[in-house]
Protein backbone atom coordinates (compact mmCIF):
# COMPACT_ATOMS: atom_id res chain seq x y z
CA UNK A 1 0.00 0.00 0.00
CA UNK A 2 2.60 2.46 -1.09
CA UNK A 3 0.13 5.11 -2.15
CA UNK A 4 -1.31 5.31 1.36
CA UNK A 5 2.18 5.84 2.74
CA UNK A 6 2.93 8.67 0.35
CA UNK A 7 -0.39 10.46 0.82
CA UNK A 8 -0.09 10.18 4.61
CA UNK A 9 3.47 11.45 4.50
CA UNK A 10 2.45 14.41 2.36
CA UNK A 11 -0.39 15.23 4.75
CA UNK A 12 2.01 14.96 7.70
CA UNK A 13 4.50 17.37 6.16
CA UNK A 14 1.81 19.79 5.06
CA UNK A 15 0.03 19.92 8.41
CA UNK A 16 3.28 20.21 10.35
CA UNK A 17 4.36 23.11 8.17
CA UNK A 18 1.01 24.80 8.75
CA UNK A 19 1.12 24.09 12.48
CA UNK A 20 4.46 25.75 13.14
CA UNK A 21 3.49 28.87 11.23
CA UNK A 22 0.12 29.61 12.86
CA UNK A 23 -0.29 32.64 15.09
CA UNK A 24 -3.04 31.18 17.22
CA UNK A 25 -1.84 28.28 19.36
CA UNK A 26 -5.21 26.52 19.32
CA UNK A 27 -5.32 26.50 15.51
CA UNK A 28 -1.76 25.17 15.42
CA UNK A 29 -2.78 22.37 17.77
CA UNK A 30 -5.64 21.39 15.45
CA UNK A 31 -3.21 20.94 12.58
CA UNK A 32 -0.66 19.19 14.76
CA UNK A 33 -3.25 16.60 15.80
CA UNK A 34 -3.93 15.88 12.13
CA UNK A 35 -0.19 15.60 11.56
CA UNK A 36 0.16 13.07 14.39
CA UNK A 37 -2.78 11.07 13.05
CA UNK A 38 -1.18 10.91 9.62
CA UNK A 39 2.11 9.77 11.15
CA UNK A 40 0.11 7.06 12.90
CA UNK A 41 -1.23 6.00 9.51
CA UNK A 42 2.35 5.92 8.21
CA UNK A 43 3.24 3.57 11.06
CA UNK A 44 0.27 1.42 10.17
CA UNK A 45 1.34 1.13 6.54
CA UNK A 46 4.88 0.31 7.65
CA UNK A 47 3.54 -2.72 9.51
CA UNK A 48 3.77 -1.33 13.04
CA UNK A 49 0.18 -1.33 14.34
CA UNK A 50 1.25 -1.15 17.99
CA UNK A 51 3.23 2.03 17.38
CA UNK A 52 0.30 3.46 15.42
CA UNK A 53 -2.08 2.84 18.30
CA UNK A 54 0.33 4.38 20.79
CA UNK A 55 0.77 7.40 18.53
CA UNK A 56 -2.97 8.03 18.49
CA UNK A 57 -3.54 7.30 22.18
CA UNK A 58 -0.56 9.03 23.77
CA UNK A 59 0.60 11.68 21.29
CA UNK A 60 -2.65 12.78 19.70
CA UNK A 61 -4.58 11.99 22.87
CA UNK A 62 -2.72 12.63 26.09
CA UNK A 63 0.03 15.05 25.10
CA UNK A 64 -2.19 17.24 22.94
CA UNK A 65 -4.75 17.37 25.74
CA UNK A 66 -1.99 18.67 28.03
CA UNK A 67 -1.29 21.40 25.49
CA UNK A 68 -4.97 22.27 25.29
CA UNK A 69 -5.18 22.51 29.10
CA UNK A 70 -2.25 24.93 29.17
CA UNK A 71 -3.69 27.01 26.33
CA UNK A 72 -6.99 27.20 28.19
CA UNK A 73 -5.21 28.28 31.38
CA UNK A 74 -3.15 30.91 29.57
CA UNK A 75 -5.84 32.11 27.18
CA UNK A 76 -3.37 33.80 24.84
CA UNK A 77 -5.98 34.73 22.26
CA UNK A 78 -7.74 37.18 24.51
CA UNK A 79 -9.25 39.04 21.59
CA UNK A 80 -11.77 36.38 20.68
CA UNK A 81 -15.28 37.36 21.48
CA UNK A 82 -16.96 35.19 24.04
CA UNK A 83 -20.22 35.05 22.13
CA UNK A 84 -18.71 33.62 18.98
CA UNK A 85 -20.26 30.36 17.98
CA UNK A 86 -17.30 28.08 17.34
CA UNK A 87 -18.81 26.53 14.24
CA UNK A 88 -19.76 29.79 12.57
CA UNK A 89 -16.30 30.61 11.32
CA UNK A 90 -15.86 27.70 8.95
CA UNK A 91 -12.36 28.73 7.89
CA UNK A 92 -11.01 27.59 11.26
CA UNK A 93 -12.03 23.98 11.04
CA UNK A 94 -12.48 23.28 7.33
CA UNK A 95 -8.76 22.70 6.68
CA UNK A 96 -8.17 20.10 9.42
CA UNK A 97 -11.51 18.49 8.59
CA UNK A 98 -10.64 17.98 4.93
CA UNK A 99 -7.22 16.57 5.78
CA UNK A 100 -8.71 14.25 8.41
CA UNK A 101 -11.28 13.12 5.85
CA UNK A 102 -8.41 12.21 3.50
CA UNK A 103 -6.84 10.13 6.27
CA UNK A 104 -10.17 8.47 7.02
CA UNK A 105 -10.66 7.59 3.37
CA UNK A 106 -7.20 6.05 3.31
CA UNK A 107 -8.10 3.93 6.32
CA UNK A 108 -11.32 2.78 4.64
CA UNK A 109 -9.32 1.96 1.51
CA UNK A 110 -6.85 -0.08 3.57
CA UNK A 111 -9.53 -2.14 5.24
CA UNK A 112 -11.74 -2.47 2.18
CA UNK A 113 -8.72 -3.67 0.19
CA UNK A 114 -8.41 -6.54 2.64
CA UNK A 115 -4.68 -6.04 3.07
CA UNK A 116 -4.73 -6.16 6.87
CA UNK A 117 -2.66 -3.04 7.22
CA UNK A 118 0.63 -4.42 6.11
CA UNK A 119 2.79 -3.37 3.22
CA UNK A 120 3.13 -6.98 2.27
CA UNK A 121 6.53 -7.58 3.80
CA UNK A 122 5.02 -8.82 7.03
CA UNK A 123 4.13 -6.71 10.01
CA UNK A 124 5.61 -6.73 13.47
CA UNK A 125 2.64 -7.67 15.59
CA UNK A 126 2.17 -6.41 19.17
CA UNK A 127 2.89 -9.86 20.57
CA UNK A 128 6.46 -9.74 19.29
CA UNK A 129 6.88 -6.24 20.70
CA UNK A 130 5.59 -7.31 24.11
CA UNK A 131 7.79 -10.39 24.28
CA UNK A 132 10.93 -8.41 23.49
CA UNK A 133 9.89 -5.46 25.66
CA UNK A 134 9.56 -7.53 28.83
CA UNK A 135 12.48 -9.75 27.89
CA UNK A 136 15.80 -8.11 26.98
CA UNK A 137 14.42 -4.59 27.42
CA UNK A 138 12.96 -4.98 30.91
CA UNK A 139 15.66 -2.73 32.37
CA UNK A 140 14.56 0.00 29.97
CA UNK A 141 10.98 -0.37 31.18
CA UNK A 142 12.15 0.14 34.76
CA UNK A 143 14.18 3.18 33.75
CA UNK A 144 11.14 4.58 31.93
CA UNK A 145 9.05 4.17 35.06
CA UNK A 146 11.69 6.00 37.12
CA UNK A 147 11.74 8.77 34.50
CA UNK A 148 7.97 9.12 34.68
CA UNK A 149 8.15 9.23 38.48
CA UNK A 150 10.77 11.98 38.28
CA UNK A 151 8.58 13.91 35.85
CA UNK A 152 5.61 13.52 38.20
CA UNK A 153 7.59 14.78 41.19
CA UNK A 154 9.05 17.75 39.36
CA UNK A 155 5.75 18.76 37.76
CA UNK A 156 4.11 18.58 41.16
CA UNK A 157 6.94 20.67 42.63
CA UNK A 158 6.72 23.30 39.89
CA UNK A 159 2.96 23.52 40.16
CA UNK A 160 2.63 23.77 43.93
CA UNK A 161 2.06 26.89 45.94
CA UNK A 162 4.23 27.85 48.87
CA UNK A 163 3.06 26.35 52.14
CA UNK A 164 1.98 28.81 54.87
CA UNK A 165 5.17 28.54 56.92
CA UNK A 166 7.49 28.61 53.94
CA UNK A 167 9.17 31.54 52.29
CA UNK A 168 7.18 32.74 49.32
CA UNK A 169 8.85 32.25 45.98
CA UNK A 170 10.11 35.57 44.66
CA UNK A 171 7.67 35.53 41.79
CA UNK A 172 6.57 38.70 40.17
CA UNK A 173 9.82 40.54 40.69
CA UNK A 174 11.65 38.34 38.24
CA UNK A 175 12.65 39.36 34.80
CA UNK A 176 15.53 41.54 35.83
CA UNK B 1 2.69 -5.24 -3.39
CA UNK B 2 6.08 -3.63 -3.08
CA UNK B 3 7.28 -2.33 0.22
CA UNK B 4 7.98 1.33 0.74
CA UNK B 5 11.73 1.94 0.30
CA UNK B 6 13.41 2.63 3.59
CA UNK B 7 14.98 5.78 2.13
CA UNK B 8 11.58 7.35 1.62
CA UNK B 9 10.57 6.69 5.21
CA UNK B 10 13.80 8.16 6.49
CA UNK B 11 13.36 11.14 4.18
CA UNK B 12 9.91 11.78 5.64
CA UNK B 13 11.41 11.63 9.13
CA UNK B 14 14.17 14.04 8.10
CA UNK B 15 11.70 16.52 6.62
CA UNK B 16 9.54 16.42 9.74
CA UNK B 17 12.63 16.85 11.92
CA UNK B 18 13.74 19.84 9.84
CA UNK B 19 10.30 21.42 10.16
CA UNK B 20 10.45 21.00 13.93
CA UNK B 21 13.95 22.47 14.00
CA UNK B 22 12.79 25.48 11.98
CA UNK B 23 9.94 25.91 14.44
CA UNK B 24 12.28 25.84 17.43
CA UNK B 25 14.67 28.31 15.85
CA UNK B 26 12.21 30.70 14.24
CA UNK B 27 9.37 30.96 16.73
CA UNK B 28 9.71 33.09 19.83
CA UNK B 29 6.59 31.83 21.56
CA UNK B 30 7.44 29.31 24.27
CA UNK B 31 4.36 27.22 23.56
CA UNK B 32 5.27 26.89 19.89
CA UNK B 33 8.83 25.95 20.78
CA UNK B 34 7.54 23.09 22.93
CA UNK B 35 5.21 22.08 20.13
CA UNK B 36 8.08 21.98 17.64
CA UNK B 37 10.11 19.91 20.10
CA UNK B 38 7.28 17.40 20.06
CA UNK B 39 7.44 17.30 16.26
CA UNK B 40 11.19 16.61 16.42
CA UNK B 41 10.82 13.82 18.98
CA UNK B 42 8.02 12.32 16.93
CA UNK B 43 10.12 12.33 13.77
CA UNK B 44 12.96 10.60 15.64
CA UNK B 45 10.46 7.92 16.65
CA UNK B 46 9.33 7.67 13.05
CA UNK B 47 12.90 6.99 11.97
CA UNK B 48 13.14 4.19 14.54
CA UNK B 49 9.89 2.61 13.37
CA UNK B 50 10.99 2.84 9.73
CA UNK B 51 14.24 1.09 10.55
CA UNK B 52 12.48 -1.54 12.64
CA UNK B 53 10.06 -2.20 9.81
CA UNK B 54 12.90 -2.46 7.32
CA UNK B 55 14.64 -5.20 9.28
CA UNK B 56 11.40 -6.80 10.49
CA UNK B 57 12.46 -6.44 14.11
CA UNK B 58 10.31 -5.25 17.02
CA UNK B 59 13.19 -3.21 18.47
CA UNK B 60 12.21 -0.14 16.49
CA UNK B 61 8.77 -0.03 18.06
CA UNK B 62 10.26 -0.52 21.52
CA UNK B 63 12.60 2.42 21.03
CA UNK B 64 9.58 4.40 19.84
CA UNK B 65 7.89 3.47 23.11
CA UNK B 66 10.85 4.85 25.08
CA UNK B 67 10.85 8.05 23.01
CA UNK B 68 7.15 8.36 23.78
CA UNK B 69 7.94 8.12 27.50
CA UNK B 70 10.61 10.78 27.22
CA UNK B 71 8.24 13.03 25.26
CA UNK B 72 5.50 12.66 27.85
CA UNK B 73 7.87 13.45 30.71
CA UNK B 74 9.38 16.38 28.82
CA UNK B 75 6.07 17.92 27.89
CA UNK B 76 4.62 17.69 31.39
CA UNK B 77 7.59 19.50 32.93
CA UNK B 78 7.82 21.89 30.00
CA UNK B 79 4.20 22.95 30.27
CA UNK B 80 4.56 23.46 34.03
CA UNK B 81 7.51 25.73 33.23
CA UNK B 82 5.38 27.55 30.62
CA UNK B 83 2.81 28.32 33.31
CA UNK B 84 5.53 29.60 35.66
CA UNK B 85 7.01 31.68 32.85
CA UNK B 86 3.67 33.28 32.08
CA UNK B 87 3.12 33.97 35.78
CA UNK B 88 6.50 35.63 36.12
CA UNK B 89 6.83 37.59 32.87
CA UNK B 90 3.21 38.04 31.80
CA UNK B 91 4.17 36.92 28.31
CA UNK B 92 5.35 33.81 26.46
CA UNK B 93 8.18 35.46 24.55
CA UNK B 94 11.41 33.61 25.30
CA UNK B 95 13.40 36.79 24.72
CA UNK B 96 11.97 38.07 28.00
CA UNK B 97 14.03 35.41 29.74
CA UNK B 98 17.34 36.25 28.08
CA UNK B 99 18.80 37.79 31.25
CA UNK B 100 19.80 36.16 34.51
CA UNK B 101 19.24 37.47 38.00
CA UNK B 102 22.26 38.93 39.77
Amino acid sequence: MNVVFYISGAVAVLTTAIAITRRNAAHALLYLVVSLLSVALVFFTLGAPFAAALEVIIYAGAIMVLFIFVIMMLNPAGGERAGDAPLRDWRLWIGPSILSAILGLELVYLFAGNVAGSTGAGEVVPVQVGVILLGPYVLGVELASILLLAALVSASHLGRRALPGEEENPEGKGGS
Amino acid sequence: MAQVPVEHGLMLAAVLFALGLVGVLARRNLLFILLSLEVMLNSAGLAFVVAGSHWQQPDGQILFLFILTVAAAEVSIGLALVLLFQHRHQSLNVDDASGMRG
